[in-house]
């Protein structure tokens, strides 16, 4: 008797412990939730914090000092101009920056029309992504994709023009292959990646 | 005692033993040669024999050998605007090129120990790798169709990491520049003009304001040398290198480079990144302290030219390198420094030809007084320029870089820190392209001609009228 109580408190342990760890599985690895949120708003706020940080930087550093007070260019070769980044360059000097820090995610800034070719989408959902949010303005998109053997929740958001400085840059590039961009249209796509395993 | 224990017992004692001492070499050090699986490459043999300057942990991977890398080479990335970044390949959208070619360790390209396939700059991946990513560079610049991956980065046209010379609107805000420019760029001496009124120099001291203990001031020809140099001229007396602040009572007989870079911070700095003071840079040990008192912490010993791979002269293979080999304890004649303390080591082609060279023509007229500060070309010209650094509060500092190995390779690395202040950039980009011109010290002209300017004014006139 004493040792069927032993056994069943055995099972009842290691059932308990193997529902525990599968909980604990659930919530951290492999869901659509990570530590509890879901995926999809943590991919959100992130987006939440990069755009309106782009945005101020381009309206309120680039756009007034360049366009409106004509006191400093924006410039590509700021180094050499002794110039300002440009927003795209200020966002991924960002995003190299995270990618020093952390593995828990990473973003990107790329177009149909990339002024550089490496910036062209390269997989399906980023391909996919960035075609939705130009043809669907306000919306995002969201998939998961598997790379280098590994699944990612990945979201791509629209990247409007926000203010003259965008359109007017992107135009006269050298190397952009569109040409008639306008204020408020999409131009390109943040991607966010978030590792789900 | 049976035959089989007394195999083993012989067995143990044998191995034990020779286990022991090949573990203690690695982890405590002494003469590690043996353990070398390769001869290193050019850029590391000086330091070989520290083993933990890059494997730094006898535990992990390609992770332990990058961290020492980027400890060594990360900050020197970083200021040439690397055009590969790390973050370029760690991000996940680019996981099926680094499955090809795992570019986020430097490791994928530059092994060491493997002299059969180590080629200029350590490379030890086939000249092609460009392929892997860029395979479709024809569609996106006609220019580049048809031409062969091997020649990306051998045509004086692309660098994988430092492009500051190379990128599109660069060649083309330089593409019109005359062979010689008028007035040549003298950074240094103009930055030290522009500080003139803000640095202050204290009294010109004598010989008899020598405050050395009456000791150690009795050769009169080094109390007489040290008066009529620098730094009498700007007030410091002999203690102010012969003390330490720490321990101002303590004589220091002979000053290296601990006492040196408390003054000259930059030139130490940079000297200890180069290969004339590498073993000299903070924690490369040749051994560490081990058991019993049998092994002792060492820094490994400075370089001598009789251990370089480049032709040096039979009687200074054993000089020590340190500051005063080329600054002379009490006598520190620059120009002395700039070329005759070179060529008192270096015996190759391209250093014996300096003396029948145009440049050195112009550094003798300098010498002379017969032309402007900072015209003449001396080997410290070019090898060890103009650097730029910045203080802690922000302001700039300009001082000779003491790492002559900065920008020799690849040499366009010299087309903005050196010849671009005298030359163009066509005149520049073929002499740097000639292998005899290099040899012969640039005496006479190139008969290499680099297109990439022509391609870029191009390019640039294509998209322009395609725009139209």
């Amino acid at each position: 008797m004493k040792r069927q109580t032993v056994r069943v408190a055995a099972a009842a342990l290691l059932a308990s412990g193997v529902t525990a760890a599968t909980a604990v599985h659930a919530q951290w690895f492999g869901s659509k939730e990570s530590k509890g949120i879901p995926l999809q708003q943590v991919a959100d706020m992130l987006h939440a914090v990069m755009e309106s940080d782009r945005t101020v930087y381009t309206q309120r550093v680039v756009n007034r000092l360049q366009n409106e007070e004509k006191v400093i260019q924006a410039d590509e070769h700021f180094m050499d101009k002794k110039a300002l980044p440009l927003p795209a360059q200020m966002f991924r000097f960002g995003a190299e920056k995270v990618a020093e820090k952390t593995k828990s995610f990473s973003y990107s800034l790329l177009s149909l029309w990339p002024v550089n070719k490496q910036n062209a989408p390269r997989t399906a959902v980023e391909k996919d992504g960035l075609k939705f949010v130009a043809d669907n303005k306000g919306k995002n998109y969201y998939g998961e994709e598997t790379l280098g053997g590994k699944k990612y929740y990945t979201a791509v958001y629209a990247d409007v023009a926000v203010s003259p400085a965008c359109v007017s840059c992107h135009n006269a590039h050298a190397e952009t292959p569109r040409t008639d961009f306008k204020l408020d249209d999409v131009m390109g796509g943040v991607v966010i990646r978030l590792p789900m395993n | 005692m049976s035959r089989t224990v007394m195999l083993w017992l012989v067995w143990i004692s044998l191995t034990v033993p020779a286990a022991l001492f090949v573990l203690a070499a690695i982890v405590y050090g002494g003469n590690r040669s043996f353990l070398l699986i390769g001869k290193t490459s050019n850029g590391h043999h000086q330091i070989e024999l520290a083993c933990d300057a890059c494997h730094i942990s006898v535990f992990g991977g390609p992770e332990v050998l990058q961290d020492a890398c980027v400890r060594c080479h990360g900050a020197e990335l970083k200021a040439a605007n690397d055009s590969h970044p790390l973050s370029k390949f760690t991000d996940p959208r680019n996981a099926d090129r680094t499955a090809i070619l795992d570019a986020r360790h430097c490791v994928t390209c530059h092994q060491e120990h493997r002299p059969a396939i180590t080629r200029a700059m350590g490379v030890t991946l086939p000249d092609d790798y460009c392929f892997h990513c860029h395979a479709d560079i024809g569609e996106d610049r006609p220019s580049h169709e048809g031409l062969k991956f091997t020649t990306c980065a051998s045509a004086g046209c692309h660098n994988f990491h430092d492009n500051r010379a190379l990128y599109g609107d660069f060649l083309l805000k330089h593409a019109d520049e005359p062979d010689q420019r008028e007035t040549p760029r003298v950074v240094l001496v103009e930055f030290l003009k522009s500080r003139k009124d803000t640095i202050k120099v204290p009294r010109t001291l004598v010989a008899t304001d020598a405050d050395a203990p009456a000791v150690h001031r009795g050769d009169i020809d080094v109390v007489t040398a040290w008066a009529g140099d620098a730094h009498a001229r700007t007030g410091i007396n002999c203690s102010g290198c012969h003390t330490a602040k720490a321990e101002p009572a303590r004589w220091i007989a002979a000053p290296g480079l601990e006492t040196c870079k408390t003054c000259h911070a930059d030139e130490a700095r940079t000297f200890v990144e180069g290969k004339h003071g590498m073993r000299l840079r903070d924690g490369l040990m040749a051994s560490h302290d081990g058991p019993l008192g049998l092994f002792r912490a060492a820094k490994l010993a400075p370089m001598t030219p009789g251990e370089a791979r480049l032709p040096m002269k039979m009687d200074q293979t054993r000089t020590s390198l340190g500051c005063n080999t080329c600054h002379s304890a009490h006598h520190y004649d620059l120009a002395t420094a700039k070329v005759e303390r070179c060529a008192g080591c270096h015996d190759d082609t391209h250093t014996k030809a300096y003396f029948a060279s145009p440049h050195y023509e112009l550094f003798k007229k300098e010498v002379a007084g017969l032309a402007p500060k900072g015209s003449g070309v001396s080997c410290a010209t070019c090898h060890m320029p103009p650097s730029e650094t910045r203080r802690p509060d922000g302001s700039k500092s300009v001082f000779a870089t003491h790492n002559q190995n900065d920008n020799l390779r690849p040499n366009e690395k010299m087309v903005r820190s050196v010849c671009g202040n005298c030359h163009g950039l066509q005149f520049t980009l073929d002499a740097l392209a000639d292998r005899a011109l290099i040899a012969s010290n640039f005496t006479g002209l190139s008969g290499v001609h680099i297109e990439s300017i022509d391609w870029a004014q191009r390019r640039a006139r294509e998209r322009g009228e395609h725009r139209q």
